[in-house]
Protein backbone atom coordinates (compact mmCIF):
# COMPACT_ATOMS: atom_id res chain seq x y z
CA UNK A 1 0.00 0.00 0.00
CA UNK A 2 0.94 3.44 -0.80
CA UNK A 3 -0.67 4.90 1.74
CA UNK A 4 -2.07 4.01 4.87
CA UNK A 5 -6.12 4.85 6.19
CA UNK A 6 -6.44 7.03 8.99
CA UNK A 7 -8.46 5.32 11.53
CA UNK A 8 -11.37 7.33 11.20
CA UNK A 9 -11.37 6.65 7.75
CA UNK A 10 -11.43 2.81 8.06
CA UNK A 11 -14.03 3.14 10.31
CA UNK A 12 -16.00 5.79 7.72
CA UNK A 13 -15.10 3.01 5.39
CA UNK A 14 -17.32 -0.45 7.28
CA UNK A 15 -19.83 1.92 8.39
CA UNK A 16 -20.09 2.29 4.56
CA UNK A 17 -19.99 -1.08 3.70
CA UNK A 18 -22.47 -1.96 6.55
CA UNK A 19 -25.18 0.48 4.95
CA UNK A 20 -24.03 -1.21 1.58
CA UNK A 21 -24.75 -4.58 2.89
CA UNK A 22 -27.62 -4.22 4.74
CA UNK A 23 -29.36 -2.77 1.45
CA UNK A 24 -28.33 -6.13 -0.31
CA UNK A 25 -29.17 -8.42 2.39
CA UNK A 26 -32.03 -6.77 4.33
CA UNK A 27 -34.59 -8.91 2.28
CA UNK A 28 -32.66 -12.13 3.11
CA UNK A 29 -32.43 -11.66 6.73
CA UNK A 30 -36.14 -10.52 6.59
CA UNK A 31 -36.69 -13.75 4.60
CA UNK A 32 -34.89 -15.62 6.84
CA UNK A 33 -36.24 -14.40 10.47
CA UNK A 34 -39.93 -14.66 9.09
CA UNK A 35 -39.29 -18.26 8.31
CA UNK A 36 -38.30 -19.18 11.71
CA UNK A 37 -41.56 -17.45 13.09
CA UNK A 38 -44.65 -19.19 13.96
CA UNK A 39 -47.96 -18.14 11.80
CA UNK A 40 -49.30 -16.68 14.87
CA UNK A 41 -46.52 -14.20 15.32
CA UNK A 42 -46.24 -13.48 11.89
CA UNK A 43 -49.26 -11.13 12.10
CA UNK A 44 -49.35 -10.22 15.76
CA UNK A 45 -48.52 -6.47 16.53
CA UNK A 46 -46.16 -5.06 17.73
CA UNK A 47 -44.04 -5.90 14.55
CA UNK A 48 -40.65 -7.86 15.91
CA UNK A 49 -37.57 -8.45 13.87
CA UNK A 50 -36.41 -11.17 15.73
CA UNK A 51 -38.36 -14.09 15.87
CA UNK A 52 -39.94 -15.14 19.72
CA UNK A 53 -39.29 -19.29 20.15
CA UNK A 54 -38.42 -19.80 16.57
CA UNK A 55 -38.01 -22.86 15.55
CA UNK A 56 -37.77 -24.25 11.90
CA UNK A 57 -41.14 -25.84 11.68
CA UNK A 58 -42.03 -24.13 8.20
CA UNK A 59 -39.00 -26.03 6.91
CA UNK A 60 -40.54 -29.67 7.47
CA UNK A 61 -44.35 -28.41 7.26
CA UNK A 62 -43.70 -26.37 3.79
CA UNK A 63 -43.54 -30.26 2.05
CA UNK A 64 -46.91 -30.96 2.75
CA UNK A 65 -48.68 -27.23 2.57
CA UNK A 66 -46.88 -26.92 -0.85
CA UNK A 67 -46.96 -30.64 -2.12
CA UNK A 68 -45.29 -30.64 -5.31
CA UNK A 69 -42.77 -28.24 -4.04
CA UNK A 70 -40.24 -31.11 -4.14
CA UNK A 71 -41.16 -31.48 -8.16
CA UNK A 72 -40.86 -27.29 -8.57
CA UNK A 73 -36.99 -27.40 -7.19
CA UNK A 74 -36.51 -30.61 -9.78
CA UNK A 75 -37.84 -28.20 -12.42
CA UNK A 76 -35.81 -25.45 -11.85
CA UNK A 77 -33.12 -27.60 -12.27
CA UNK A 78 -33.75 -29.68 -14.60
CA UNK A 79 -34.47 -26.52 -16.60
CA UNK A 80 -31.86 -24.77 -16.38
CA UNK A 81 -29.35 -27.83 -16.31
CA UNK A 82 -30.69 -28.35 -20.09
CA UNK A 83 -30.66 -24.56 -20.79
CA UNK A 84 -26.85 -24.95 -19.93
CA UNK A 85 -25.95 -28.01 -21.92
CA UNK A 86 -27.51 -26.75 -25.04
CA UNK A 87 -25.35 -23.43 -24.45
CA UNK A 88 -22.22 -25.16 -23.82
CA UNK A 89 -22.65 -27.24 -26.97
CA UNK A 90 -23.97 -24.07 -28.90
CA UNK A 91 -21.40 -21.65 -27.99
CA UNK A 92 -17.87 -23.67 -27.74
CA UNK A 93 -17.22 -24.24 -31.62
CA UNK A 94 -19.42 -20.75 -32.65
CA UNK A 95 -16.78 -19.00 -30.39
CA UNK A 96 -13.74 -21.32 -31.85
CA UNK A 97 -15.01 -20.19 -35.34
CA UNK A 98 -14.95 -16.60 -34.08
CA UNK A 99 -11.28 -16.48 -32.33
CA UNK A 100 -9.48 -18.29 -35.02
CA UNK A 101 -11.21 -17.67 -38.29
CA UNK A 102 -11.10 -15.40 -40.76
CA UNK A 103 -14.22 -14.95 -43.35
CA UNK A 104 -16.62 -12.70 -44.88
CA UNK A 105 -19.37 -11.25 -42.50
CA UNK A 106 -17.55 -12.88 -38.92
CA UNK A 107 -17.82 -9.16 -37.69
CA UNK A 108 -21.27 -8.68 -38.92
CA UNK A 109 -22.41 -11.89 -37.39
CA UNK A 110 -20.66 -11.01 -34.49
CA UNK A 111 -22.37 -7.63 -34.02
CA UNK A 112 -25.75 -9.65 -34.77
CA UNK A 113 -25.13 -11.81 -31.53
CA UNK A 114 -24.36 -8.67 -29.27
CA UNK A 115 -27.41 -7.02 -30.78
CA UNK A 116 -29.95 -9.78 -29.62
CA UNK A 117 -28.84 -8.73 -26.20
CA UNK A 118 -31.17 -5.72 -26.78
CA UNK A 119 -34.40 -7.63 -26.81
CA UNK A 120 -35.81 -9.06 -23.73
CA UNK A 121 -37.88 -12.17 -24.20
CA UNK A 122 -40.69 -9.99 -22.67
CA UNK A 123 -40.84 -8.13 -26.47
CA UNK A 124 -40.49 -11.39 -28.33
CA UNK A 125 -43.24 -12.98 -26.52
CA UNK A 126 -46.66 -12.51 -28.67
CA UNK A 127 -44.35 -13.95 -31.71
CA UNK A 128 -42.57 -17.07 -29.67
CA UNK A 129 -45.82 -17.59 -28.18
CA UNK A 130 -46.95 -18.40 -31.63
CA UNK A 131 -43.66 -20.45 -32.20
CA UNK A 132 -44.10 -22.28 -29.47
CA UNK A 133 -47.40 -22.96 -30.38
CA UNK A 134 -46.72 -24.32 -33.85
CA UNK A 135 -44.11 -26.72 -32.92
CA UNK A 136 -46.58 -28.02 -30.07
CA UNK A 137 -44.48 -26.82 -26.96
CA UNK A 138 -46.57 -24.87 -25.16
CA UNK A 139 -47.05 -26.81 -21.74
CA UNK A 140 -43.73 -28.87 -21.94
CA UNK A 141 -40.38 -28.14 -20.38
CA UNK A 142 -39.51 -26.98 -23.74
CA UNK A 143 -41.15 -24.12 -24.37
CA UNK A 144 -38.88 -22.76 -21.20
CA UNK A 145 -35.87 -24.12 -22.13
CA UNK A 146 -35.83 -23.29 -25.75
CA UNK A 147 -36.31 -19.83 -25.44
CA UNK A 148 -34.10 -19.53 -22.07
CA UNK A 149 -31.32 -20.88 -24.10
CA UNK A 150 -31.68 -18.34 -27.59
CA UNK A 151 -30.92 -15.09 -24.83
CA UNK A 152 -28.11 -16.71 -23.14
CA UNK A 153 -26.48 -17.93 -26.06
CA UNK A 154 -24.85 -14.32 -27.08
CA UNK A 155 -23.10 -13.06 -24.12
CA UNK A 156 -21.60 -16.18 -23.66
CA UNK A 157 -20.28 -16.77 -27.43
CA UNK A 158 -18.63 -12.78 -26.82
CA UNK A 159 -16.92 -14.28 -23.08
CA UNK A 160 -15.66 -17.23 -24.48
CA UNK A 161 -14.51 -16.12 -27.83
CA UNK A 162 -13.05 -13.46 -25.38
CA UNK A 163 -11.18 -16.30 -23.94
CA UNK A 164 -10.38 -18.32 -26.67
CA UNK A 165 -8.28 -15.49 -28.04
CA UNK A 166 -5.89 -15.37 -25.04
CA UNK A 167 -5.19 -18.68 -25.96
CA UNK A 168 -1.70 -18.38 -28.33
CA UNK A 169 -2.63 -19.22 -31.82
CA UNK A 170 0.91 -21.40 -32.24
CA UNK A 171 -0.50 -24.12 -30.47
CA UNK A 172 -3.32 -24.90 -32.86
CA UNK A 173 -1.20 -24.15 -36.14
CA UNK A 174 1.69 -26.57 -34.57
CA UNK A 175 -1.09 -29.09 -33.91
CA UNK A 176 -2.30 -28.51 -38.10
CA UNK A 177 1.20 -28.65 -38.89
CA UNK A 178 1.39 -32.29 -37.41
CA UNK A 179 -1.28 -33.47 -39.59
CA UNK A 180 -3.68 -33.25 -37.10
CA UNK A 181 -7.25 -32.05 -38.48
CA UNK A 182 -9.08 -29.40 -37.62
CA UNK A 183 -11.93 -31.47 -35.22
CA UNK A 184 -8.85 -32.98 -33.69
CA UNK A 185 -7.36 -29.54 -33.02
CA UNK A 186 -10.07 -28.07 -31.78
CA UNK A 187 -11.01 -31.06 -29.65
CA UNK A 188 -7.34 -32.09 -27.94
CA UNK A 189 -5.72 -28.69 -28.10
CA UNK A 190 -8.15 -26.31 -27.73
CA UNK A 191 -10.82 -27.92 -25.44
CA UNK A 192 -8.50 -28.64 -22.83
CA UNK A 193 -7.01 -24.93 -22.70
CA UNK A 194 -10.42 -23.43 -23.27
CA UNK A 195 -12.15 -25.61 -20.25
CA UNK A 196 -11.61 -22.91 -17.14
CA UNK A 197 -13.78 -20.40 -19.69
CA UNK A 198 -16.31 -22.87 -20.28
CA UNK A 199 -16.54 -23.08 -16.72
CA UNK A 200 -17.22 -19.60 -16.51
CA UNK A 201 -19.96 -19.56 -19.39
CA UNK A 202 -21.87 -22.56 -17.88
CA UNK A 203 -22.35 -21.05 -14.07
CA UNK A 204 -23.18 -18.08 -15.76
CA UNK A 205 -25.92 -19.84 -18.15
CA UNK A 206 -26.79 -22.05 -15.23
CA UNK A 207 -27.55 -18.89 -12.96
CA UNK A 208 -29.08 -17.02 -15.77
CA UNK A 209 -31.48 -19.82 -16.83
CA UNK A 210 -32.20 -20.02 -12.95
CA UNK A 211 -32.63 -16.28 -13.14
CA UNK A 212 -34.97 -15.63 -15.81
CA UNK A 213 -37.43 -18.81 -15.64
CA UNK A 214 -40.53 -16.72 -15.21
CA UNK A 215 -41.76 -14.56 -17.62
CA UNK A 216 -41.56 -17.75 -20.21
CA UNK A 217 -42.95 -20.37 -17.47
CA UNK A 218 -45.81 -17.38 -16.85
CA UNK A 219 -46.47 -17.25 -20.17
CA UNK A 220 -46.28 -20.88 -22.13
CA UNK A 221 -46.76 -23.22 -19.43
CA UNK A 222 -49.63 -23.56 -17.26
CA UNK A 223 -49.39 -26.90 -16.10
CA UNK A 224 -48.34 -27.40 -12.53
CA UNK A 225 -46.49 -30.33 -13.55
CA UNK A 226 -43.50 -28.62 -15.38
CA UNK A 227 -43.89 -25.43 -13.33
CA UNK A 228 -40.38 -24.47 -12.22
CA UNK A 229 -39.63 -23.14 -8.62
CA UNK A 230 -40.39 -19.23 -9.03
CA UNK A 231 -43.80 -19.77 -10.57
CA UNK A 232 -44.60 -22.65 -8.91
CA UNK A 233 -44.20 -19.98 -5.62
CA UNK A 234 -46.15 -17.13 -7.41
CA UNK A 235 -49.07 -19.41 -8.26
CA UNK A 236 -48.96 -20.55 -4.54
CA UNK A 237 -48.97 -16.79 -3.54
CA UNK A 238 -51.73 -15.75 -5.32
CA UNK A 239 -53.84 -17.71 -2.89
CA UNK A 240 -55.56 -16.28 -0.02
CA UNK A 241 -54.51 -18.65 2.88
CA UNK A 242 -50.64 -17.74 2.15
CA UNK A 243 -48.49 -19.20 4.84
CA UNK A 244 -45.68 -16.57 4.59
CA UNK A 245 -43.34 -18.34 6.89
CA UNK A 246 -43.60 -21.45 4.53
CA UNK A 247 -43.04 -19.67 1.77
CA UNK A 248 -39.94 -17.89 2.80
CA UNK A 249 -38.87 -21.44 4.04
CA UNK A 250 -39.57 -23.42 0.99
CA UNK A 251 -37.70 -20.04 -1.02
CA UNK A 252 -34.45 -20.44 1.00
CA UNK A 253 -34.42 -24.58 0.14
CA UNK A 254 -34.53 -23.18 -3.09
CA UNK A 255 -32.00 -20.76 -3.71
CA UNK A 256 -29.52 -22.54 -1.39
CA UNK A 257 -27.51 -24.52 -3.75
CA UNK A 258 -27.29 -21.96 -6.15
CA UNK A 259 -25.59 -19.94 -2.95
CA UNK A 260 -23.04 -22.59 -2.05
CA UNK A 261 -22.44 -23.37 -5.45
CA UNK A 262 -21.41 -19.72 -5.14
CA UNK A 263 -19.40 -19.64 -2.59
CA UNK A 264 -17.21 -21.79 -4.03
CA UNK A 265 -17.03 -20.35 -7.67
CA UNK A 266 -17.55 -16.66 -6.80
CA UNK A 267 -13.33 -16.76 -7.86
CA UNK A 268 -14.64 -17.64 -11.70
CA UNK A 269 -17.35 -15.45 -11.75
CA UNK A 270 -15.02 -12.11 -11.53
CA UNK A 271 -13.11 -13.48 -13.58
CA UNK A 272 -15.63 -14.45 -15.78
CA UNK A 273 -17.01 -11.03 -15.90
CA UNK A 274 -13.75 -8.90 -16.07
CA UNK A 275 -13.36 -11.21 -19.45
CA UNK A 276 -16.52 -10.07 -20.02
CA UNK A 277 -15.58 -6.56 -19.52
CA UNK A 278 -13.65 -6.14 -22.45
CA UNK A 279 -16.05 -6.84 -25.01
CA UNK A 280 -16.80 -3.03 -25.26
CA UNK B 1 -4.45 -21.18 -43.24
CA UNK B 2 -7.38 -19.12 -42.29
CA UNK B 3 -8.39 -17.86 -45.47
CA UNK B 4 -8.69 -20.98 -47.59
CA UNK B 5 -12.12 -22.52 -48.61
CA UNK B 6 -12.25 -25.26 -46.34
CA UNK B 7 -11.29 -23.24 -43.57
CA UNK B 8 -13.99 -21.21 -44.27
CA UNK B 9 -16.64 -24.21 -44.56
CA UNK B 10 -15.12 -25.56 -41.39
CA UNK B 11 -15.60 -22.04 -39.46
CA UNK B 12 -19.28 -22.06 -40.73
CA UNK B 13 -20.24 -25.22 -40.16
CA UNK B 14 -18.77 -25.02 -36.35
CA UNK B 15 -21.41 -21.68 -36.55
CA UNK B 16 -24.27 -23.08 -37.95
CA UNK B 17 -26.18 -24.28 -34.74
CA UNK B 18 -25.70 -21.10 -33.02
CA UNK B 19 -26.41 -19.15 -36.47
CA UNK B 20 -29.93 -21.45 -36.70
CA UNK B 21 -30.82 -21.14 -33.36
CA UNK B 22 -31.08 -17.24 -32.67
CA UNK B 23 -32.51 -16.98 -36.49
CA UNK B 24 -35.21 -19.02 -35.25
CA UNK B 25 -35.62 -18.16 -31.91
CA UNK B 26 -34.83 -14.49 -31.67
CA UNK B 27 -34.75 -13.16 -35.36
CA UNK B 28 -37.69 -15.16 -37.06
CA UNK B 29 -39.88 -13.38 -33.78
CA UNK B 30 -38.46 -9.76 -34.61
CA UNK B 31 -39.61 -9.73 -37.97
CA UNK B 32 -42.95 -11.13 -36.96
CA UNK B 33 -43.36 -8.91 -34.04
CA UNK B 34 -43.11 -5.88 -37.19
CA UNK B 35 -45.44 -7.79 -39.42
CA UNK B 36 -47.58 -8.46 -36.69
CA UNK B 37 -48.32 -4.93 -35.72
CA UNK B 38 -49.53 -4.17 -38.74
CA UNK B 39 -52.53 -6.24 -38.47
CA UNK B 40 -55.41 -7.19 -36.70
CA UNK B 41 -54.27 -10.72 -35.53
CA UNK B 42 -55.98 -11.95 -31.73
CA UNK B 43 -57.03 -14.67 -30.59
CA UNK B 44 -58.56 -16.14 -33.78
CA UNK B 45 -56.68 -17.96 -36.74
CA UNK B 46 -56.74 -15.40 -39.55
CA UNK B 47 -55.86 -12.12 -39.55
CA UNK B 48 -55.43 -8.99 -42.39
CA UNK B 49 -53.06 -6.35 -42.75
CA UNK B 50 -54.63 -2.84 -41.23
CA UNK B 51 -51.46 -0.71 -42.18
CA UNK B 52 -50.21 1.88 -39.20
CA UNK B 53 -53.64 0.93 -37.46
CA UNK B 54 -52.16 0.17 -34.67
CA UNK B 55 -49.92 2.38 -33.97
CA UNK B 56 -52.90 5.36 -35.09
CA UNK B 57 -54.77 3.73 -32.10
CA UNK B 58 -51.90 3.44 -29.61
CA UNK B 59 -51.08 6.92 -29.89
CA UNK B 60 -54.47 8.13 -30.15
CA UNK B 61 -55.51 6.89 -27.26
CA UNK B 62 -53.07 9.10 -24.96
CA UNK B 63 -52.56 7.15 -21.97
CA UNK B 64 -49.82 5.11 -23.96
CA UNK B 65 -47.96 8.47 -24.44
CA UNK B 66 -48.29 8.56 -20.73
CA UNK B 67 -46.69 5.30 -20.38
CA UNK B 68 -43.84 5.82 -22.76
CA UNK B 69 -42.93 8.88 -19.79
CA UNK B 70 -43.73 6.53 -17.29
CA UNK B 71 -41.34 4.04 -18.18
CA UNK B 72 -38.27 6.71 -18.81
CA UNK B 73 -39.10 8.10 -15.49
CA UNK B 74 -38.93 4.44 -14.16
CA UNK B 75 -35.43 3.64 -15.87
CA UNK B 76 -33.87 6.94 -15.33
CA UNK B 77 -34.12 7.14 -11.25
CA UNK B 78 -33.47 2.81 -11.58
CA UNK B 79 -30.23 3.52 -13.85
CA UNK B 80 -28.83 6.48 -12.22
CA UNK B 81 -29.70 4.90 -8.12
CA UNK B 82 -28.01 1.69 -9.94
CA UNK B 83 -24.71 3.58 -10.90
CA UNK B 84 -24.43 5.58 -7.90
CA UNK B 85 -24.76 3.05 -5.46
CA UNK B 86 -23.19 0.42 -7.23
CA UNK B 87 -19.81 2.61 -8.23
CA UNK B 88 -20.06 3.45 -4.44
CA UNK B 89 -19.74 0.42 -3.47
CA UNK B 90 -17.29 -0.89 -5.97
CA UNK B 91 -14.60 1.79 -4.13
CA UNK B 92 -15.63 0.44 -0.59
CA UNK B 93 -14.59 -2.56 -2.17
CA UNK B 94 -12.12 -1.67 -3.89
CA UNK B 95 -10.32 -0.48 -0.83
CA UNK B 96 -7.61 -2.17 1.29
CA UNK B 97 -9.22 -3.03 4.52
CA UNK B 98 -9.68 -6.33 5.37
CA UNK B 99 -12.73 -8.72 5.02
CA UNK B 100 -12.62 -7.63 1.18
CA UNK B 101 -13.15 -11.62 0.04
CA UNK B 102 -16.62 -12.15 2.46
CA UNK B 103 -17.68 -8.52 1.20
CA UNK B 104 -17.78 -9.34 -2.41
CA UNK B 105 -18.80 -12.67 -1.81
CA UNK B 106 -22.08 -10.98 0.04
CA UNK B 107 -22.61 -8.89 -2.75
CA UNK B 108 -23.48 -10.67 -4.80
CA UNK B 109 -27.02 -12.68 -4.07
CA UNK B 110 -29.41 -10.47 -5.64
CA UNK B 111 -27.44 -10.93 -9.13
CA UNK B 112 -27.47 -14.71 -7.98
CA UNK B 113 -30.88 -15.90 -6.78
CA UNK B 114 -33.55 -16.82 -8.73
CA UNK B 115 -35.02 -13.02 -9.33
CA UNK B 116 -38.43 -14.05 -8.69
CA UNK B 117 -37.43 -15.13 -4.75
CA UNK B 118 -35.78 -12.19 -4.27
CA UNK B 119 -38.56 -10.19 -4.98
CA UNK B 120 -41.36 -12.53 -3.33
CA UNK B 121 -38.71 -11.38 -0.28
CA UNK B 122 -39.41 -7.35 -1.07
CA UNK B 123 -43.11 -8.38 -1.45
CA UNK B 124 -43.05 -9.21 2.19
CA UNK B 125 -41.22 -6.61 3.48
CA UNK B 126 -43.15 -3.69 1.47
CA UNK B 127 -46.43 -6.12 2.64
CA UNK B 128 -48.55 -3.09 5.07
CA UNK B 129 -49.82 -5.26 7.80
CA UNK B 130 -47.42 -7.31 8.65
CA UNK B 131 -43.91 -6.36 6.93
CA UNK B 132 -40.99 -5.22 7.95
CA UNK B 133 -40.27 -1.92 6.64
CA UNK B 134 -44.03 -0.61 7.80
CA UNK B 135 -43.73 -2.48 11.06
CA UNK B 136 -40.39 -0.94 11.80
CA UNK B 137 -41.61 2.42 10.97
CA UNK B 138 -44.50 2.16 13.45
CA UNK B 139 -42.33 0.53 16.72
CA UNK B 140 -40.42 3.72 16.20
CA UNK B 141 -43.36 5.56 15.95
CA UNK B 142 -42.32 7.04 12.58
CA UNK B 143 -45.87 6.07 11.23
CA UNK B 144 -48.94 6.10 13.35
CA UNK B 145 -51.23 3.10 11.25
CA UNK B 146 -49.71 0.70 8.88
CA UNK B 147 -48.50 1.44 5.85
CA UNK B 148 -49.60 -0.61 2.57
CA UNK B 149 -46.60 0.19 0.41
CA UNK B 150 -47.90 -1.06 -2.57
CA UNK B 151 -51.64 0.22 -2.23
CA UNK B 152 -50.42 3.61 -3.42
CA UNK B 153 -49.69 5.00 -6.41
CA UNK B 154 -46.54 7.07 -5.44
CA UNK B 155 -45.08 4.41 -2.89
CA UNK B 156 -45.83 1.51 -5.39
CA UNK B 157 -43.70 3.68 -7.80
CA UNK B 158 -41.01 3.79 -5.78
CA UNK B 159 -40.84 0.52 -4.07
CA UNK B 160 -40.83 -1.29 -7.18
CA UNK B 161 -37.60 1.12 -8.52
CA UNK B 162 -35.90 0.35 -5.01
CA UNK B 163 -35.87 -3.71 -5.78
CA UNK B 164 -35.36 -3.54 -9.52
CA UNK B 165 -31.97 -1.29 -8.13
CA UNK B 166 -31.50 -3.92 -5.43
CA UNK B 167 -31.37 -6.34 -8.33
CA UNK B 168 -28.92 -4.72 -10.65
CA UNK B 169 -26.43 -3.29 -8.36
CA UNK B 170 -24.60 -6.22 -7.49
CA UNK B 171 -23.39 -6.39 -11.20
CA UNK B 172 -22.48 -2.86 -11.59
CA UNK B 173 -20.89 -3.31 -8.52
CA UNK B 174 -18.34 -6.37 -9.82
CA UNK B 175 -18.33 -4.58 -12.86
CA UNK B 176 -16.99 -1.17 -11.64
CA UNK B 177 -14.42 -3.01 -9.46
CA UNK B 178 -12.93 -5.08 -12.36
CA UNK B 179 -12.63 -1.53 -13.97
CA UNK B 180 -10.88 -0.09 -10.89
CA UNK B 181 -8.55 -3.07 -10.36
CA UNK B 182 -7.93 -3.08 -14.22
CA UNK B 183 -6.13 0.42 -13.78
CA UNK B 184 -2.05 0.12 -13.59
CA UNK B 185 -0.97 0.43 -9.64
CA UNK B 186 1.82 2.79 -10.73
CA UNK B 187 -0.58 5.53 -12.22
CA UNK B 188 -1.66 5.93 -8.37
CA UNK B 189 2.39 5.47 -6.87
CA UNK B 190 3.66 8.45 -8.99
CA UNK B 191 1.01 10.65 -8.66
CA UNK B 192 1.42 9.91 -4.48
CA UNK B 193 5.27 10.67 -5.26
CA UNK B 194 4.04 14.03 -6.46
CA UNK B 195 2.25 14.61 -3.55
CA UNK B 196 -1.16 14.55 -4.72
CA UNK B 197 -4.33 13.57 -2.42
CA UNK B 198 -6.39 11.00 -2.31
CA UNK B 199 -9.63 12.55 -3.45
CA UNK B 200 -7.33 14.33 -6.23
CA UNK B 201 -6.07 10.89 -7.54
CA UNK B 202 -10.00 9.78 -7.63
CA UNK B 203 -10.98 12.48 -9.44
CA UNK B 204 -7.99 13.03 -11.65
CA UNK B 205 -7.03 9.06 -12.13
CA UNK B 206 -9.78 6.41 -11.19
CA UNK B 207 -12.41 8.89 -12.42
CA UNK B 208 -11.88 9.38 -15.78
CA UNK B 209 -10.66 6.05 -16.10
CA UNK B 210 -13.75 4.87 -15.49
CA UNK B 211 -15.74 6.80 -17.97
CA UNK B 212 -15.94 3.54 -20.40
CA UNK B 213 -16.73 1.19 -17.82
CA UNK B 214 -19.04 3.80 -16.70
CA UNK B 215 -20.76 3.93 -20.26
CA UNK B 216 -20.70 0.31 -20.82
CA UNK B 217 -22.38 -0.40 -17.63
CA UNK B 218 -24.92 2.49 -18.00
CA UNK B 219 -25.89 0.88 -21.53
CA UNK B 220 -26.89 -2.46 -20.19
CA UNK B 221 -28.35 -1.61 -17.29
CA UNK B 222 -30.41 1.10 -19.31
CA UNK B 223 -31.26 -1.91 -21.73
CA UNK B 224 -32.14 -4.50 -18.81
CA UNK B 225 -34.04 -1.35 -16.69
CA UNK B 226 -36.27 -0.37 -19.81
CA UNK B 227 -37.01 -3.98 -20.22
CA UNK B 228 -37.68 -5.02 -16.65
CA UNK B 229 -40.86 -7.14 -16.06
CA UNK B 230 -40.92 -9.63 -13.42
CA UNK B 231 -40.34 -6.95 -10.23
CA UNK B 232 -43.05 -4.41 -11.23
CA UNK B 233 -45.14 -8.12 -12.41
CA UNK B 234 -44.56 -9.84 -9.32
CA UNK B 235 -44.90 -6.81 -7.07
CA UNK B 236 -47.92 -4.57 -8.38
CA UNK B 237 -48.81 -6.10 -11.67
CA UNK B 238 -49.01 -2.55 -13.27
CA UNK B 239 -50.87 -0.99 -10.47
CA UNK B 240 -52.30 0.56 -8.37
CA UNK B 241 -54.64 2.28 -11.08
CA UNK B 242 -51.36 2.18 -13.66
CA UNK B 243 -49.38 3.80 -11.37
CA UNK B 244 -46.37 1.35 -12.10
CA UNK B 245 -47.57 0.08 -15.77
CA UNK B 246 -44.22 0.46 -18.18
CA UNK B 247 -43.96 -0.20 -21.66
CA UNK B 248 -43.23 -3.83 -21.36
CA UNK B 249 -45.76 -3.81 -18.62
CA UNK B 250 -48.30 -2.59 -21.13
CA UNK B 251 -47.33 -4.83 -23.96
CA UNK B 252 -48.22 -7.83 -22.13
CA UNK B 253 -51.15 -6.58 -21.04
CA UNK B 254 -52.19 -6.30 -24.12
CA UNK B 255 -50.79 -8.91 -25.95
CA UNK B 256 -51.16 -11.78 -23.83
CA UNK B 257 -53.68 -10.37 -21.20
CA UNK B 258 -56.31 -9.02 -23.58
CA UNK B 259 -55.17 -11.44 -26.98
CA UNK B 260 -54.68 -8.08 -28.62
CA UNK B 261 -51.57 -9.43 -30.76
CA UNK B 262 -51.71 -7.02 -33.92
CA UNK B 263 -51.59 -3.53 -30.71
CA UNK B 264 -49.52 -5.87 -28.65
CA UNK B 265 -46.67 -6.20 -31.56
CA UNK B 266 -46.69 -2.37 -32.64
CA UNK B 267 -45.83 -1.61 -28.55
CA UNK B 268 -43.02 -3.47 -28.66
CA UNK B 269 -42.14 -2.19 -31.85
CA UNK B 270 -42.05 0.98 -29.73
CA UNK B 271 -40.06 -0.49 -27.02
CA UNK B 272 -37.51 -1.82 -29.78
CA UNK B 273 -37.13 1.19 -31.79
CA UNK B 274 -36.22 3.10 -28.37
CA UNK B 275 -33.58 0.50 -26.85
CA UNK B 276 -32.17 0.88 -31.04
CA UNK B 277 -32.01 4.77 -30.02
CA UNK B 278 -29.80 3.75 -26.97
CA UNK B 279 -27.45 1.94 -28.63
CA UNK B 280 -26.84 4.47 -31.28
CA UNK B 281 -26.02 6.90 -28.63
CA UNK B 282 -24.25 4.64 -26.62
CA UNK B 283 -21.46 3.86 -29.49
CA UNK B 284 -21.60 7.57 -30.75
CA UNK B 285 -20.04 8.23 -27.54
CA UNK B 286 -17.91 5.30 -27.50
CA UNK B 287 -16.50 6.50 -30.88
CA UNK B 288 -16.04 10.17 -29.72
CA UNK B 289 -13.73 8.76 -26.85
CA UNK B 290 -12.11 6.55 -28.47
CA UNK B 291 -11.34 9.93 -31.30
CA UNK B 292 -10.38 11.97 -28.48
CA UNK B 293 -7.85 9.19 -26.80
CA UNK B 294 -6.34 8.95 -30.20
CA UNK B 295 -5.91 12.91 -30.48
Amino acid sequence: MIDRYKWYEVALMYLGMAVFLFFILAPFIEGFLVSLKPLSQLFSTPYSFIPKNGSFDSYFKMWTSVPMLGLYIFNSFFISTVVTIIVVAVVVPAAYAFARFNFAGAGLMLGGFLAVNMFSGAVLLIPLFRLMRQFGLLNTYWAMIVPGAAFLIPSSIWLLRTYILRIPRELDEAAWVDGASRLYTLRRVILPLAMPGIVVISIMTFIGAYAQQFIFALTFNSRSEFMPLPIGLFAFFGKQEVQWNELMAASFVGILPVMIVIVFLQRYLVAGLTAGAVKQ
Amino acid sequence: MTSTRSAVLFALALLAPALIYILIIVAYPLFDTVVLSFTNAALRPTYDFVGWANYERIFGAGNFTEVILRTFIWTFFSVVLKMVIGTLGATLLNAAIPGQTVFRILTMPPWIVPMAIGIFMWGWMYNGQFGMISGLLQNFGIISKPWPILAFGDSAFWATIITDVWIGVPMVTIYMLAAMQSIPKDLYEASWTDGAGRFYRFRRITLPLLVPALLTMSLLSLIATFNSFDIIWILTQGGPSGSTTTMIIDTYKTAIGSRKYGEGAARAVVICIFVSLFCLVYFRAVRKLAQGEAK
